[in-house]
């Protein structure tokens, strides 16, 4: 256990909460592999969520193939093209994305920006790690079973998601459920650690309202999250039931390529009720987390401090609790009650003024700031963009009489690609590039970065601008081959080849990312402690990557908030969180 | 889904109650110098392990209200029997209430630094949980015996599945008190122990109180109290 003592000093009185005891390896196996460090376990989180994004991101290429140059690539057929959306959808939205925000930023970045030496639960966070690497063995392994992964579409819909018509009924759709169970086990061990720490393992002075944005993303996100997967396990437990043990919790009386099956009377709406009980909070799972990670770069990268700091931390809790009052927003067409759908399309709406104050607000912190264009900033520029457009396109699938059209189109795989595809992908991004100094000791080479930015953000818009258009022109998503069809001109046909096309540009951009990270981690530049001139406590650690414990001898003692960017009269144009005021010793660790 | 949205309505109370103490309206760009902020002065006598536990127990609710929510929503549906509850349920609850009531027993020993009370209690308490489990295997097959069998009716399929989740949430619970009686036997002292042994007893009762409201939705008892709720409304 590190001692350190807190001392009554002129105007600080003595710490009445002791210190954790911190976790020591003793062995290289304990101190990399089974290593209970957030750090090490944040950078393992990240490492697994990127290498089975990967597998998502090849997905893609082959589904963009198969849209662009129908009938081109024999190797695709349909039944393959349906157990490539269902594994690229599922990959990305849990296994990637709430992967890497929550266990990856979430892990690194917690206790160094609440001041803290670890997580409060290192043990169960080693846990969380292992399961969660399971879970993503698990779903890995459904490529290489008799059948394949299921096509179930990433929602799962049952009936169709356990009957013989859809590929992977034999193996793939119970791994799936399987490893789906596996991952809201590791996960609830992680998101105590979140949650417990940011309410316990504060350091002095660092009250609520000082926390980073990012902190208050991550955390207001992880209790959605421990609230909302459980509506998935529910859900999950109960359709593993009626696959394997012939219950009929969602599985109605039907008929199965011409013979009664055993199922009666189930209801596939109370499926679809639980999953979007689960699903939609799960938007704003992702959501959240870049909300305010894109707040600190914005702020660091404008050196300005955020604009209306309480109303963002306001509106991050508003969007938290309204967003689980708005699922059934996507069940406008299964046959629900009209009054419903008004509650429902109402509530969605309401979702749109916080979300619109912290788009403001972003905006206002940019307005006569310094900006620099660093790679950060890019990304974060690129991300409020992207998320105005997506969530404009909200507004129109939020309304019933627009969305009834429009379901089941390519104009919502445009919609959710943007908002909870692109944009967070563009948070995370922004992120890696801002922490990843702090993480190495060295900066990705700038070059290559500003490549990848403007590769990814242009094609970006290549491929989902346009296919808001075949969208409303009525072509349907999860279709393998459109054919010849009436009220889809030719043009769109080439519409499509182009999508492919930067579709595949944009991923190779992503391979030129990969590289950089590799490359950068032996031969970039040197970083400092604290490249940005960030204020947030992360920058402040004695040792640049932060060593074990995070903080030396001391902890740090906050004095203010994480945003003081150009304060007049400073001799530096920000001033620390830990920086005493004037006419204070300083005490703590400094940078 | 009202169980969930009930349930999800007090979760927003109580985290709304907790924010309001937090001073959410400070004007933090104002503020400089060091704030020695609530949780120093209030929390010293909650360590982390205990709001670990509070917040565990809300994620376990969830799950419930969820089963609850989703039992309600199928039981509407025209294929719907109910199956007739074993009285050896009846036996079980009993065993449950005074495995609880043995927990708090040992704490209230554990507080005393009452070394024997407490070992007395611990294992008293895990002994009547395994009862209630034995119990509980018993009901399942008499069910099946009489012919009630998981699949043959979405009644009998929710019965399994929600005893099974309890009794999955016991038996970890039930490590957890393994572990603690363990230490006990070993001979460490109360002092050193009493935590852990009160975060064994409140998630005993919180086990408990969630077996009461699934016994009231098992035997319908809730089905009365709903409809008189709905009455009250219209």
């Amino acid at each position: 256990m590190v001692d350190v003592p807190f001392d009554t000093v002129a105007g600080v009185p003595p710490a009445e909460v002791g210190e954790v005891e911190l976790y020591h390896p003793r062995s290289w196996w304990t101190r990399y592999v089974f290593s209970q460090d957030a750090k090490v376990i944040a950078i393992q989180y990240s490492i697994t969520a990127m290498s089975i994004g990967m597998v998502a991101l090849v997905l893609s290429w082959l589904m963009r193939l198969q849209l662009g140059f129908p009938g081109t690539f024999s190797f695709i057929d349909p039944n393959q093209y349906l157990q490539f959306i269902t594994m690229h959808g599922m990959i990305m939205v849990i296994y990637l994305l709430t992967a890497l925000f929550l266990g990856g930023f979430g892990n690194y970045l917690i206790p160094l920006m609440v001041g803290a030496r670890d997580m409060v639960f290192p043990y169960v966070n080693m846990l969380s790690y292992w399961v969660y690497l399971l879970a993503v063995v698990v779903l890995a392994s459904t490529f290489f079973v008799p059948g394949g992964p299921t096509g179930a579409g990433w929602t799962l819909y049952p009936p169709q998601a356990i009957l013989s018509g859809t590929p992977g009924q034999d193996w793939g759709i119970v791994l799936m459920l399987v490893s789906l169970i596996l991952f809201i086990i590791g996960f609830t061990m992680g998101g105590l650690n979140y949650v417990v720490t940011v309410l316990q393992a504060r350091t002095r002075g660092m009250t609520l309202m000082r926390l980073p944005l990012t902190v208050w993303g991550i955390f207001t996100a992880t209790v959605m999250a421990l609230l909302a997967f459980p509506a998935l396990l529910v859900a999950s437990v109960m359709l593993l039931l009626d696959r394997l043990l012939g219950t009929s919790f969602f599985m109605p009386t039907l008929v199965e390529m011409g013979t009664l099956t055993k199922y009666g009377g189930g209801s596939p709406i109370l499926f679809q009720h639980l999953f979007w009980f689960f699903g939609h909070p799960e938007v704003y799972i992702v959501a959240l987390p870049a909300f305010g990670i894109i707040s600190d770069l914005i702020s660091v990268h404008a050196r300005k401090n955020i604009f209306g700091y309480r109303m963002m931390v306001w509106a991050i809790v508003a969007i938290g609790a309204l967003s689980f009052v708005v699922w059934a927003h996507h069940m406008y067409v299964s046959g629900m009650h009209p009054y419903f759908g008004f509650f429902f399309a109402t509530t969605t709406l309401i979702i749109a003024v916080p979300t619109a104050i912290k788009v403001y607000n972003w905006v206002l912190t940019l307005w006569r700031g310094d900006i620099h264009l660093t790679i950060p900033m890019l990304f974060a520029l690129a991300f409020i963009i992207t998320f105005v457009n997506g969530g404009l396109t909200g507004l129109f699938l939020g309304n019933v009489v627009v969305d009834v059209p429009l379901s089941d189109t390519m104009f919502v795989v445009a919609h959710f690609h943007m908002v909870m595809g692109i944009a967070p992908i563009m948070a995370v991004f922004g992120g890696l590039y801002h922490w990843y100094p702090k993480v190495t000791g060295r900066m990705l080479n700038e070059a290559l970065g500003r490549f990848h930015f403007w590769v990814s953000f242009l094609g970006a818009y290549a491929i989902f601008f346009p296919m808001h258009y075949l969208g409303l022109l009525g072509m349907p998503r999860r279709y393998h081959d459109i054919g010849e069809t009436a009220f889809v001109p030719a043009s769109a046909h080439d519409l499509n080849a182009f999508m492919s096309v930067a579709a595949l540009i944009v991923g190779f951009a992503q391979l030129v990312f990969l590289f950089n990270l590799i490359w950068s981690l032996f031969k970039g530049r040197e970083a400092g402690g604290n490249p940005w001139g960030a204020a947030s406590l992360e920058w402040q650690t004695p040792e640049t990557p932060p060593g074990h414990g995070n903080w030396g001898k001391d902890l740090p003692i906050v004095y203010r908030w994480a945003y003081d960017y150009s304060v007049p009269g400073t001799a530096m144009d920000f001033v620390p969180q830990n920086e005493p005021p004037a006419g204070l010793s300083a005490q703590g660790a400094h940078p | 889904m009202s169980a969930i949205i009930l349930f999800m309505a007090g979760i927003a109370a109580i985290a709304g109650w907790w924010l309001s103490q937090q001073r959410l309206t400070a004007k933090p760009w104002l503020e400089e110098g060091l704030i020695v902020d609530l949780r120093e002065q209030s929390t010293s006598s909650l360590p982390p392990a205990k709001i670990g536990l509070g917040v565990f127990l809300a994620v376990v609710g969830s799950l419930f209200a969820l089963f609850i929510s989703a039992y309600s929503m199928r039981m509407n549906l025209v294929d719907w029997r109910t199956l007739p509850v074993p009285a050896l349920l009846w036996f079980n609850t009993g065993v449950l209430v005074l495995s609880s009531v043995a927990l708090q027993w040992a704490y209230m020993a554990a507080r005393r630094d009452d070394i024997d009370g407490l070992s007395v209690g611990l294992c008293a308490g895990g002994a009547s949980a395994i009862i209630f489990l034995v119990g509980q295997l018993l009901a399942w097959r008499q069910l099946s015996g009489a012919g009630y069998f998981l699949a043959s009716n979405p009644a009998n399929s929710f019965f399994y599945l929600i005893t099974a989740v309890h009794g999955l949430h016991l038996m970890g619970g039930l490590v957890a008190l393994g572990r603690t009686t363990a230490k006990v036997l070993r001979g460490a002292e109360a002092s050193q122990i009493r935590l852990s042994v009160e975060l064994c007893t409140i998630y005993w009762h919180f086990l408990l109180l969630v077996w009461l409201v699934l016994l009231g939705l098992l035997t319908g008892w809730t089905d009365n109290f709903v409809d008189i709720c709905r009455q009250l409304l219209s």
